[in-house]
């Protein structure tokens, strides 16, 4: 007995001290495997991130690119105007009026996404096994072609010989063609369309998930439908709504294609708008500046959607 | 003593898919359910006690036939304008609310007011006693406690009628025995009309005031517990019931009393006035605890050889072969078993309780 103790003790403190080795060959191993992950990340997210921001503290250029002056400028750019004439600040109006309008249709498109998504992920989910898999792949499938080959399919529907109005005008409902191009009406149709599976996907597997006896349950206790939609179903399936209406509204707010086409020219929104900056408006500052506030917005925005989604999800 | 009816199912049928092809789930049902009883829906898995209770919830659609709560006709009515109530076998409670907010939930659609909702839902957290989890999700919850939850939330409207579908199947055998003797206790102390669904027979007579036992969609008897088992009216009740042992044999005298012939030349006699007439096959039932064991040369006796015996604690089962081929059990007390003669290989004799016999078909 007295001598197989300080055995035991030595042969643990043995295996301790392999332990630990081998604790630290894990741990080299797991940075070499990961080490292509985090120069990805690296390169592909910080880097550019990184130029964005250092540009919109420069100069411009003459024709393109930057200058290498620090200055606050392109900052300022964003919200104020400095008048030729006596060089007094106002407030930019045009600027202004294209970051409402960005954020107003990018509110509509998630509203209007959420009550078409919410009664076709319903269908989808309330299908048969096999039937349900045939479902979803259908909404899967305009993800197949390229955005601004829909975005066009979309602009020969709304156009004035369009489709619609074409249909519209033979069934006497209207006499002369809707103006709906150029408008936006237009970028909403379009962004709705296109957003839409991502709608569908999250709120389909949120559904999938739910228990549909609690309807029953809601109709026993003298819920009629809209209360049983109201109460039950939809703060149960609310992680869904939230994450179907981030995955909707981020890409919204930076849309490029489908206001480009749809909207026209006047009908900017943000994602244009910066565009413009690299372009034309050869100011690649102000583009990076817009670049970034866009990049503020969407995570305030992110913030204040998740804080006030788990709030409301937890009673105690 | 006359009684009220609440409940009235009147021809009800029931088929899922199509009318001529489909399944049917009731066939052509009719039961009065009386105020302030507690009735029992008793029958195998899958005979269609789901399929009634849910036509009474209003969540199915007879195919035939009506439903009439308190005299008016609620066949068409949704279930939310129903005054039923139901406890559902998963007990389907609200997981994002808390105890209480489930149990006032009924009461907020009903849109009574606050001070009402609060002091009936206090009242209903202390009827099932769970104040202390009032403020407690579903699923920090156990079984136990969930199905008293949920026994509560359909309570407090104060429904004419609760619907109860297996609501103890899932809890285990202590808890089980604890919440039936709860139920029963909540049912006498409310006043309001039980529907309980069970497929345990034992559960039903415990509890019932009147059962109803179903079988593929027909209701083959109603009645007391007592009625029930002591007499059933046919072979499936007779079986489906506590245990029975069966004999099959022919009318010699249809009586009273009935003269019965088995096999081997052995013969009974029965006190009963409805036997069919001589020479119809006729089966008879008798309660393993009816059969009784004496000397095997006793008068009046049918004789068997024992050939099993399984001592059950209190009790002992003696499985004996007739002369005429038949197996009989025979539940003897445990204080018996030295008695002689009382050994596997042995013949003894058999007879029967007085009115223990019971013809339940041929
Ligand atoms: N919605 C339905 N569609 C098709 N068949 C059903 C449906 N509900 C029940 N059934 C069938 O009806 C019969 C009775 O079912 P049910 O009432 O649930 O029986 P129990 O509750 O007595 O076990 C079963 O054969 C069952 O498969
Ligand atoms: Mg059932």
């Amino acid at each position: 007995m007295a001598s197989a103790k300080p055995a035991a003790t030595a042969h643990r403190s043995d295996s301790g001290v392999m332990e630990r080795r081998a604790e630290r060959e894990r741990t080299r191993r797991n940075w070499l495997l990961s080490a292509p992950a985090l120069a990805l990340l690296v390169i592909g997210a910080s880097g550019p991130l990184i130029i964005v921001l250092v540009y919109s503290f420069m100069t411009p250029g003459d024709f393109s690119g930057v200058e290498w002056t620090p200055t606050f400028d392109a900052w300022v750019q964003i919200f104020f105007t400095r008048d030729i004439f006596d060089d007094t600040l106002g407030l930019a109006d045009a600027h202004l009026s294209i970051f409402w309008r960005s954020v107003r249709l990018s509110l509509l498109t998630t509203a209007i996404t959420i009550v078409f998504g919410l009664p076709t992920a319903w269908f989808i989910a309330t299908r048969p096994g096999r039937a349900r898999t045939f479902w979803l792949f259908l909404i899967t499938i305009p993800f197949w072609t390229n955005l601004l080959v829909r975005t066009f399919a979309i602009l020969e529907m709304i156009r004035n010989e369009g489709l619609l109005n074409t249909w519209l005008i033979k069934l006497g409902v209207i006499a002369s063609p809707l103006q709906i191009m150029y408008t936006d009406t237009a970028v909403l149709i379009g962004m709705a369309y296109v957003y839409l599976p991502l709608m569908v996907l999250p709120l389909y597997a949120a559904i999938e998930r739910f228990d549909f006896r609690l309807v029953e349950a809601g109709y026993d206790l003298y819920a009629n439908r809209l209360q049983v939609l109201r109460r039950v179903i939809l703060p149960i399936v609310k992680p869904g709504i939230v994450a179907g209406s981030i995955l909707v509204f981020v890409p919204s707010l930076g849309a490029y294609v489908t206001p480009r086409v749809l909207g026209g020219g006047k009908n900017m929104m943000i994602g244009n708008f910066i565009e413009l900056q690299f372009g034309q408006g050869r100011n690649w500052p102000l583009g990076a500046s817009l670049s970034i506030f866009l990049l503020l917005i969407v995570m305030v925005a992110l913030l204040y959607y998740v804080r006030a989604s788990t709030r409301g999800s937890s009673h105690d | 003593m006359t009684h009220e009816t609440a409940i009235a199912i009147r021809g009800v049928s029931k088929i899922f898919g199509p009318v001529e092809t489909g399944l049917k789930a009731l066939d052509n049902v009719s039961v009065d359910i009386r105020r302030n009883e507690f009735f029992t829906l008793l029958g195998p898995s899958g005979c269609g006690k789901t399929t009634l209770l849910r036509m009474i919830a209003g969540f199915e659609t007879p195919t035939n036939g009506a439903i009439e709560l308190d005299g008016t006709d609620i066949t068409a009515e949704p279930p939310f304008r129903r005054p039923v109530n139901t406890v559902f076998q998963s007990y389907a409670l609200f997981p994002h609310l808390t105890v209480a907010q489930n149990i006032a939930f009924g009461l907020e659609m009903l849109g009574r007011g606050k001070d009402e909702i609060k002091a009936t839902t206090a009242e209903m957290l202390a009827l099932v006693r769970m104040e202390a989890m009032a403020a407690r999700l579903p699923a920090q919850l156990s079984g136990g406690q969930q199905q008293r939850v949920a026994l509560a939330r359909a309570l407090a409207p104060r429904p004419s009628v609760l619907l109860l579908d297996e609501p103890l199947s899932a809890l285990d055998l202590k808890l089980r025995k604890q919440m039936q003797i709860e139920l029963k206790r909540m049912q006498q102390d409310t006043g309001i009309t039980f529907v309980f669904v069970t497929h345990d027979q034992e559960e039903a007579l415990t509890m019932s005031d009147r059962i109803a036992v179903m079988d593929a969609g027909h209701i083959l008897q109603i009645g007391s517990p007592r009625d029930i088992y002591e007499r059933p009216a046919n072979r499936f009740v007779a079986g489906f019931i506590g245990e029975s042992n069966f004999l099959d044999g022919t009318v010699l005298a249809a009586g009273p009393p009935a003269r019965i012939a088995l096999g081997g030349g052995q013969e009974l006699s029965i006190d009963t006035a409805d036997s069919p007439a001589a020479g119809q096959p006729v089966t008879l039932a008798v309660r393993p605890e009816y059969v009784l064991l004496g000397a095997f040369d006793a008068p009046g006796s049918l004789s068997g050889r024992i050939t099993n015996l399984i001592y059950f604690g209190t009790d002992m089962h003696c499985h004996l072969t007739l002369d005429s081929g038949e197996e009989l059990v025979a539940r003897i007390p445990s204080g018996l078993s030295g008695k002689e003669g009382l050994e596997t290989g042995a013949i003894a004799g058999v007879s029967f309780a007085p009115g223990a016999l019971r013809i339940v078909g041929a």
